[in-house]
């Protein structure tokens, strides 16, 4: 995260006429006649040289236009905007779009090359893996044990309410995709997940809306920990932030596939694939994942280690968009989280 | 022999009609293996979707007076393990939706009280296979019906469908060829008695006419029956005819021999030299005619002896010298001379004496015959990988155009119209040349004017 996120919120860039929010909006012509419209939620700064990369190989001009998960759900589900290619990190939304119908088939030699676990109905198609990790504040630790799992991370946050209290970071879930969509896979792996937010808001716990705004307050030591940040920001903030530990439990890792799907509305869906097969090849391509911190799909290994699971693309994903569910799944978490 | 009307193969009849069974057969079991499959894999989805919806139902609670509903994890993952289809739910509470997606229509489908119902129908522009579940609850003294719909796309069934399909094909068609090929192996077998019959009876000789004793299948034996009866028969007919035709020539020579003699003593009292020529004249027919029935005579009984040939070893140069000094007489009377040119060494055929004494003299009274007066016959024997009996003389020869049916029954050249003939004389030579395995060769003199004939047999 190269900016922070609250200020994209400021979004004077979407287009007149669209009710759906664009928080940044960018556009690479290239001298082709081709014209690919691409919806987003990965940050410009991050995405830019994976565009960068594709039009030297292909001359398309790309607009790349920035919303978060829900606007861009918004966009497609009930305002049929046009676009080619929608690119998430909310599985369960994308998902849901293919589910209903609203996402185009595509298969190539390039999507055929991804394993089972990266695709579903071809047509929704992973192109990178990022876990969920604990990121913690080196001072704070300094006397403490860094925890191993969840069960640590509970008797340590118990054992140690002076250091924690007000100090611990996660996502608000009410307004975070991808905040749900880790807290909604915690509650499917593990009993401990209720238990930890809990002891997380008997001591509390502050709530941010983006991965990277956590990252910064642990840099700053406004945090002790942050829980179910997203690795690959993490791991990409490690080398220029001084201070902070990025942890991954031993007991579980949720890992995120980010994906890509043609929405039925596309205009040149052929660019849209050229873009996708890119996508599905990005792991013959270290330079850009090490630019973009994107760590790319890679074989059926990360299946078979058990604690590394890959969120599983599938209706099994509906279950947590299903309205009553959600709601009583929110509840539950508000009520365990904010307990004044 | 004439052939069938028309080339029907009984061999390939079975086969034709054995193979069209078998694609058949092949057509239904395919028909069958794919109905079986469908339901198969239909009764499939709907357990897992009545497993879905059930859990669903199960998962229907009150909180505080107020129905809600947890979806299970499990309840719409456990739709994507099996295949990629898109899933649907639709929760109902008493008519109005509680949750899902509720545009999802109830399936229409019959059946009673608690079971799962199952209907297909289109659904956001696929053809969705859907179950409702319906569960009653209890609360606060009111009745509660909820049903629960959950519907899934057909993609995985079209899937194994197709697969299916794919290898009821390959197996329809791998049967289809072995059938086809066991039944023309199953053909092949059930006709060899037919076909070793049919050799038995193409390899018999011309002159067979024993009954067939081949080794005949039960279906058959009515036609070998019938065969054997037309043998019979054919052979009596042929044994008649012959009977006749000896009978008629011995009541013939008989009184010819005494009109003969009659003929003659007439002959020495008449004076007037124009009687005398008349009556020599019918001496020399009443000759022919005597000679004619001996030859027929001749012919009944080559025909006869040739099925069954007393064969032993003979010299041929016995039955040449043995014909000239016969016919050495008749010669005389012609004033024709006749040169024996026989080989020092002696030599051997296996052959019926009877039989070859009889062709001998024919050949030779056929020279002798034709020969115009004061001329020379020359009879030779020429050795070689057959032996060659060939008799010469200066005669007129034959027309090249009637050589080749000089050997046939009563053919006679067409330049001996002057001259009294039976015709048969080179017949009983052919015949006996062919009973023994030899041949009949006629051909010109190459010492100028008159003909060949040589009487070719294997030499022993």
């Amino acid at each position: 995260m190269r900016l922070p996120c609250l200020a994209l919120l400021l979004s004077v860039w979407a287009a007149l006429g669209h009710a759906f929010e664009i928080e940044e909006s960018r556009s690479y012509p290239a001298p082709g006649t081709a014209a690919l419209r691409i919806l987003s939620t990965a940050d410009a700064d991050v995405f830019e040289p994976i565009i960068e990369a594709f039009q030297s190989i292909y001359p398309i001009s790309i607009t790349y236009d920035v919303a978060s998960s829900t606007q861009v759900m918004k966009a497609l589900y009930d305002e049929g905007a046009q676009y080619d290619l929608a690119i998430s990190s909310a599985m369960d939304l994308q998902t849901k779009l293919a589910n209903d119908g609203l996402a185009r088939q595509y298969t190539s030699d390039a999507t055929g090359a991804l394993p089972p676990w990266a695709k579903w109905r071809d047509q929704v198609f992973a192109f990178t893996q990022e876990p969920a990790v604990l990121v913690l504040n080196a001072a704070a630790f300094e006397t403490l044990d860094i925890p191993k799992n969840r069960e640590g991370l509970i008797t340590l946050l118990r054992d140690h309410p002076e250091v924690f209290d007000t100090r611990i970071g996660t996502y608000d879930v009410r307004i975070s995709g991808l905040g749900y969509l880790f807290a909604t896979q915690d509650s499917r792996n593990t009993e401990s997940f209720w238990r930890l937010t809990e002891v997380m808001g008997r001591l509390n716990t502050r709530l941010y809306c983006c991965s990277g705004a956590m990252i910064d307050a642990v840099a700053r030591g406004d945090l002790a920990l942050a829980y179910n940040v997203l690795g690959s920001y993490a791991r990409a903030r490690l080398a220029d932030t001084p201070g902070i530990v990025v942890v991954e439990m031993d007991d579980f890792v949720s890992v995120m596939l980010r994906t890509a799907l043609i929405p039925q509305t596309a205009q040149s869906p052929q660019a849209a694939g050229l873009l996708i097969d890119f996508l599905a090849g990005m792991r013959s391509r270290p330079d850009l994942a090490a630019e973009t911190g994107l760590p790319p799909v890679v074989g059926n290994d990360a299946e078979d280690e058990g604690i590394i699971r890959p969120i599983r693309l599938g209706p099994g994903l509906l279950v947590f968009l299903d309205r009553l569910r959600r709601d009583t799944f929110l509840r539950s978490w508000a009520s365990s989280i904010e307990q004044d | 022999m004439s052939t069938a009307v028309a080339q029907v193969s009984i061999r390939r009849r079975l086969v034709v009609q054995l193979a069209l069974v078998a694609a058949l057969l092949s057509v239904v079991f395919f028909f069958a293996l794919q109905v079986v499959a469908d339901r198969a894999t239909e009764a499939t989805q709907d357990n897992i979707l009545a497993a879905s919806a059930t859990s669903i139902a199960d998962a229907v609670y009150t909180d505080a007076g107020i129905v809600r509903v947890e979806i299970p994890y499990s309840a719409l993952s456990m739709l994507g393990t099996v295949s990629e289809d898109r899933v649907f739910y639709h929760v109902i509470l008493d008519g109005q939706t509680l949750t899902g997606y509720d545009d999802l229509p109830v399936p229409a489908a019959r059946g009673a009280g608690r079971d799962p119902r199952f209907g297909t129908y289109l659904y956001r522009g696929d053809t969705v296979r859907a179950v409702v579940v319906r569960r009653a609850l209890n609360v606060a003294d009111r009745i509660h019906r909820v049903e629960v719909v959950v519907a899934q796309t057909r993609l995985g069934l079209a899937a194994i469908s197709s697969r299916i399909t794919t290898t009821a094909t390959a197996i329809g068609v791998v049967f289809f060829l072995a059938a086809t090929a066991l039944s023309a192996l199953a053909a092949q077998n059930a006709l060899s008695p037919l076909s070793r019959l049919a050799e038995a009876v193409r390899r018999r000789g011309p002159r067979d006419l024993r009954p067939v004793t081949a080794e005949t299948p039960s279906e058959l034996t009515p036609l070998v029956g019938g065969l054997n009866g037309f043998i019979a028969r054919l052979r009596a007919a042929l044994t008649r005819s012959e009977d006749l035709i000896v009978e008629a020539a011995h009541r013939v020579r008989t009184p010819l021999a005494t009109v003969r003699t009659q003929a003659e003593m007439v002959h020495l009292q008449m004076e007037k030299p124009e009687n005398r020529a008349a009556l020599r004249q019918m001496i020399r027919a009443v000759d022919e005619s005597s000679r004619s029935a001996g030859q027929l005579l001749d012919h009944a009984m080559v025909t006869l002896r040739s099925d069954q040939l007393e064969t032993e070893e003979i010299d041929p140069a016995d039955l040449l010298r043995d014909a000239v000094d016969r016919l050495s007489p008749t010669a005389d009377l012609k004033d024709i001379a006749i040169v024996l040119d026989l080989p020092q060494a002696p030599m051997r055929v296996q052959g019926d004496a009877i039989l070859l004494q009889n062709a001998v003299r024919n050949i030779l009274d056929n020279a002798i015959k034709y020969s115009p007066a004061d001329t020379e016959i020359t009879v030779r024997l020429l050795s070689g990988p057959s032996c060659r009996l060939v008799v010469c003389d200066q005669g007129r020869g034959f027309m090249p155009e009637d050589i080749a049916h000089m050997p046939e029954r009563f053919s006679r050249g067409s330049n001996v119209e002057d001259v009294v003939g039976s015709g048969l004389g080179l017949t009983i030579v052919r015949d006996v040349a062919e009973a023994h395995g030899g041949t009949l060769e006629i051909g010109p003199n190459p010492e100028g004017s008159g003909a060949c004939v040589s009487l070719v047999l294997p030499c022993s």
